[in-house]
């Protein structure tokens, strides 16, 4: 099992966002999230790599308990890439400065090694002429695919993508979610909140519908949006298909 | 208008200026030191910290700076530390550049992106090695224009010194007002000095932003 979530719950003052979340994640698996604005699916993204601290619940990933007090923040994020609706491509230095700068600085890599690994990994995102860019020069399509070759660059066992073609010109969406679907390809096992309901269907093995902080309704892709149950599911989807 | 006594008085106005430009730097230079002191303590999650930063802050700004160079001239001198004038000058200067450089710093280091603050903690990276290799470099190009506006403030300011017997260019300005028995003309070079100053230093502060700016739009 990769990652295993027991009654997680999170609040925000007053404001209990996420409700008591349970799911197991294989490896491998392709897990896409959706659910309505403000439901809780960035929060869900974010306490799985301790973006955020959950109040209540445990997470396992790769059999250690990383809601533990005494776990190692740092060491944990390094086995979760994440990709934010933002991008959030460091501004001050270039592609290739934003690719080794993480390996370099945790994982103490050699500055040869590290720059053929980013070579090697924008070459796999179609941007290896852009090493001595710097982001305000790319499209956001490009920056995108950037973040996910940043994030791969610290060999990740799993990948976290939140709403990762929302912010995209709609002509850029189809290159961001073509590396997407390759990653998927390659046996990268991935959590993707996002709207595109073609991508879920394409590469997605199961669809989780998160309303109100908790999930509503799992299944395949296939039968979820074909055979919705529960009906605050069959209303979302009425407004999204 | 008479200019004539240029002629003999030149050198006060050369010797005023050097003064003024030599505690302007030291005064920038500590107000930076106490700015950036008090940025940390105004951002930092420590009460006690907050709470001193942001009274000083207030009183420095809420108060006439002539009242804050008395304060530490006389004020101090009657709890028995005496400074020497030229100590109480700049320290003056300083504990009033001090709070402005604190809001500047503070707004720098707010400025930056939370969103790739983040990313480099999604990646793994330390607070420390964040804080190192993203928010400082950044901070520094936020703040670097204001910073150097507030140079030109603290230039003008100097010549407040004059009061406690500084011989700063405004201090030499009236000993030549006095010794030349003209009210008007010496004070125009004076003002005239300042000016250049201030001129010379917005270029330069312009062609800064420029270059920042053309770094982040490389293109
Ligand atoms: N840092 C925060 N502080 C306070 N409230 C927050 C914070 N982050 C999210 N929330 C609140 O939590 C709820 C869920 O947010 P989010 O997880 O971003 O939803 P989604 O990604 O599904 O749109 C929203 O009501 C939002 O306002
Ligand atoms: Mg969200």
């Amino acid at each position: 099992m990769m990652i295993e979530v027991r009654n997680l719950k999170k609040n925000f003052g007053k404001n209990q966002v996420l409700r008591g979340i349970d799911v197991d994640i294989h490896k491998g698996e392709v897990v896409v999230v959706i659910g309505p604005s403000g439901s809780g699916k960035s929060t869900f993204l974010r306490c799985l790599n301790l973006l955020e601290t959950p109040n209540e619940g445990s997470i396992v990933v790769e059999g250690e308990t990383i809601t533990d007090k005494r776990a190692d923040v740092n060491k944990i994020r390094q086995k979760m890439g994440m990709v934010f609706q933002q991008f959030n491509l460091f501004s001050n230095m270039n592609i290739m400065r934003n690719m080794c700068v993480a390996p370099m600085t945790v994982k103490k890599a050699e500055k040869e090694k590290a720059r053929e690994r980013a070579i090697e990994l924008l070459r796999r995102v179609g941007l290896e002429e852009k090493a001595d860019s710097y982001p305000q020069q790319l499209s956001g399509g490009q920056k995108q695919r950037v973040a996910i070759a940043r994030a791969l660059a610290m060999d990740p066992d799993i990948m976290l993508f939140d709403e990762p073609t929302s912010a995209l010109d709609p002509e850029m969406v189809g290159e961001v979610l073509a590396v997407m679907k390759e990653l998927a390809a390659s046996g990268m096992t991935m959590i993707v909140v996002t709207h595109e309901m073609g991508f879920a269907r394409e590469v997605g093995d199961r669809v989780l519908f998160i309303d109100e902080g908790k999930i509503i309704e799992e299944n395949e892709p296939k039968q979820l949006f074909e055979n919705p149950q529960n009906q605050r599911t069959k209303d979302f989807l009425a407004k999204v298909l | 208008m008479k200019f004539e006594f240029l002629t003999t008085y030149w050198p006060f106005y050369i010797e005023g200026l050097k003064i003024t430009i030599i505690y302007s730097v030291f005064a920038v230079i500590f107000g930076i030191i106490l700015g950036v002191m008090l940025a940390l303590m105004k951002l930092s999650k420590l009460k006690v910290f907050k709470a001193f930063a942001v009274s000083y802050i207030n009183f420095v700004r809420g108060t006439p700076i002539l009242v804050q160079i008395y304060i530490v001239y006389f004020g101090l001198f009657s709890f028995g530390i005496s400074l020497a004038d030229s100590t109480a000058g700049i320290v003056a200067l300083a504990i009033n550049s001090g709070a402005y450089v604190a809001e500047i710093v503070r707004a720098g280091i707010e400025a930056v992106d939370r969103g790739q603050i983040e990313a480099a903690r999604s990646l793994g990276m330390s607070h420390f090695a964040t804080t190192r290799l993203l928010v400082i470099p950044q901070a520094i190009k936020n703040i670097l224009p204001a910073l150097c506006n507030e140079f030109i403030v603290t230039t003008k300011n100097t010549s407040m010194l004059s009061i406690i017997g500084i011989h700063d260019l405004m201090y030499n300005t009236d000993t030549i007002r006095g010794n030349t028995l003209l009210a008007f003309e010496p004070l125009i070079i004076a003002a005239i000095i300042y000016f250049t100053i201030s001129y010379v230093l917005t270029k330069l502060i312009g062609m800064l932003e420029r270059r920042l700016k053309a770094s982040d739009d490389r293109s």
